[in-house]
């Protein structure tokens, strides 16, 4: 008798002992990025106001769009190394074609996410690595954004540019995107059953494809959103910063992915967490101030990203390996 | 009885790789009438080797199986070609003391995403990244504004020619020689292979599985070290860009010459077909004339029809 009571007591902790190391893992990603508002509100208390944090969340935005981009990618148990050059792209087109022949313009681009999808099939069906492939990919879209606008400049269409520069009441406009970016795809890839589908077939393929789901489907489906949301990137971009160049695009791919794996996202496994993303996304974009304010050269701003990423993972590990070993 | 060498020859996957090299050399020359035939050959031997000896470091990471890659060898390179100019300082005497440095810069980078990967116990891929990034700052911040010349002996050196073949292609054939011994004849080369099949299985059979991925990770950032101090040589300067399209050359030649990108096959002689396919298309292409934007579009077109034209396993995993 006593010994059903041990061992209930024993079930209860290490019950108590995962929820915590769960709820550790979970508040990981919001630890990060407060602490680095802490870290700038101490600093510089300045910044922590309506258009400090307007200036410094801007360029948060496309990340994160990115970001969330690439989380679709890594559910499915891929990787997409052609994000940042495909955001080039579509801020070349969205800069010249968009504003100059805008049915020419959503042409391109609806074109283009269409090919993301096609892409995703061909990873499928010919059962191949993922990074060969947009590795391809990186200089097929680098390519045709030389083509499109061989030299920086260009425009982007007015209502882009009015809209990115939205002012809005209470709290910089930024935040609000932010919110609303990270509440839709929650709730389309969280709560959702084919959200379920799509994420089931990054963690047991096998199982939901006898369940008789087309893994096909799903792999088009993921790309195909990554496609539609390195369009929104591309455009985002461009509404801030006024013009584009080929290369304008060129870091995302790395921020992209450091901002899913930051924001809780498991490499594989279908583990993502979209608001987790995007709170990963606004950190990476904010330790760039952090070190401006820190007076850190922007010789390391690359660096110290791959050192966040280094230390975030580390800390997982730890965590991960204390949950293993806890009684 | 007498047509079965052929069709055992046209079975080898390296063989395509050479084919498609000679197509778009034979192609050059027709565009050109055969005009400075010679030339390309001598030209694109002398840019292969760079992508050959990166390819030889992918091609062992890669053959360890899925997820393992080196995303960390373009900065590798840059870093390392830095590292050899500030040593030689441009002086003679100090090339030996430059290509060392070069060579211990990227042994050192091999060890840190070994540790990576085995501490923090993250997928390569990740953690050659995460890994780069911080290379990638270290050669930006070492290599500021950094306009040292190559000493006169090294950039001859790199650029010798003997009866119109590089000095560099030749020692480079050998180590690939070297390297293919080592692969299919040595211990560590068997297991690789045997990582590269069956992981589990090896270990298993009592293979030291991290020992020989640490020794193979270190072996990736040794070769991208070297490949950095030659480049700086035959370029007459380093520069952090250096290196940026070896990610790209060095996965390509690797999957361009019939090295299984699931692991546990590897191709050496394939090395060379790839790197001279892409350095001769390249050629083929600016001697057509073609812009900037073309030639990044046909040379990720390319990759692509290769890798799907090969594709992957056949069932699933």
């Amino acid at each position: 008798m006593s010994g059903i009571v041990e061992s209930t007591a024993n079930v209860a902790r290490i019950s108590r002992t995962g929820f915590f190391l769960r709820f550790l893992r979970a508040a990981l990603p919001g630890l990060s990025f407060a602490l680095v508002i802490l870290a700038i509100a101490w600093l510089n208390p300045r910044a922590i106001s309506y258009l400090g944090l307007n200036l410094m969340l801007n360029l948060g935005i496309p990340v994160a769009l990115a970001t969330v981009a690439q989380m679709f990618v890594i559910t499915v148990n891929d990787l997409d190394l052609s994000i940042g050059t495909f955001v080039s792209f579509v801020g070349c087109v969205a800069a010249t074609w968009l504003r100059d022949a805008p049915f020419l313009g959503v042409a391109v681009l609806i074109g283009s996410v269409l090919l993301y999808g096609v892409i995703g099939a061909l990873i499928y069906l010919r059962n191949v690595p993922s990074i060969v492939v947009t590795l391809g990919m990186l200089f097929v879209w680098q390519g045709l954004a030389i083509l499109v606008l061989p030299k920086p400049g260009g425009k982007p269409p007015v209502w882009l540019h009015d809209l990115m520069n939205f002012r809005t009441p209470y709290a910089p406009f930024p935040i609000f995107a932010a919110i609303g970016i990270a509440a839709v795809v929650e709730a389309g890839l969280m709560r959702t059953s084919y959200g379920a589908i799509l994420r089931g077939s990054g963690g047991n393929p096998n199982a939901i494809g006898r369940a008789g789901w087309s893994l096909l489907k799903t792999k088009i489906v993921m790309f195909t959103l990554a496609g539609l949301f390195g369009v929104f990137s591309g455009l985002a971009l461009i509404g801030l910063t006024t013009s584009a160049d080929a290369n304008i695009g060129k870091g995302y791919t790395l921020l992209s992915i450091a901002g899913v794996i930051l924001g809780g996202g498991e490499f594989v496994g279908g583990r993502v967490s979209p608001i987790g993303a995007v709170i990963g996304a606004l950190t990476l974009t904010l330790a760039g101030s952090l070190l401006n304010f820190m007076r850190i050269s922007p010789d390391w701003q690359v660096g110290a990203q791959g050192g966040i990423l280094i230390i975030v993972l580390a800390a997982r590990s730890l965590i991960n390996q204390v949950g293993r070993t806890a009684p | 009885m007498k047509f079965v060498r052929p069709a055992r020859i046209l079975a080898k996957p390296w063989i395509w790789s050479y084919l498609g090299a000679l197509l778009v050399w034979l192609a050059a020359i027709a565009f050109t009438h055969g005009y400075g035939a010679g030339g390309m050959v001598t030209a694109a031997l002398a840019l292969a080797v760079f992508s050959v000896i990166a390819g030889v470091a992918q091609m062992f990471v890669i053959t360890l199986g899925p997820g393992n890659v080196d995303l960390s060898l373009p900065a590798n390179i840059g870093l390392a070609s830095a590292v050899a100019m500030k040593m030689m300082d441009g002086s003679d005497a100090l090339i030996v003391i430059g290509f060392l440095a070069a060579l211990a810069s990227g042994i050192v980078i091999g060890v840190f995403n070994y540790l990576l990967i085995r501490l923090l116990r993250i997928p390569p891929i990740i953690a050659t990244l995460s890994a780069s990034f911080i290379i990638q700052s270290a050669g930006i911040s070492y290599g500021r504004g950094l306009q040292i010349k190559p000493p006169p002996g090294y950039a001859d050196f790199t650029s010798a020619q003997i009866f119109g073949i590089p000095l560099l292609a030749i020692g480079t054939a050998m180590f690939t020689v070297v390297m293919a011994v080592i692969l299919h004849r040595t211990i560590y080369g068997r297991s690789v292979l045997a990582i590269g099949q069956n992981s589990r299985a090896a270990w298993l059979a009592g293979i030291s599985v991290e020992r020989v991925r640490c020794a193979t990770y270190v072996l990736s950032g040794a070769l991208g070290g070297v490949c950095g101090s030659l480049l700086a040589g035959y370029f007459r300067g380093s520069s952090l860009e250096i290196g940026d399209e070896y990610l790209l050359a060095s996965i390509a030649v690797v999957v361009i010459g019939g090295t299984s990108v699931t692991g546990g096959r590897a191709n050496v002689p394939g090395l060379w077909g790839g790197a001279l396919f892409l350095v001769l298309l390249l050629t083929m292409l600016n001697t057509f004339g073609v812009s900037a934007g073309i030639r990044f579009v046909v040379t990720g077109l390319v990759i692509i029809g290769v890798i799907i034209a090969a594709g992957g396993q056949p069932a699933g995993r």
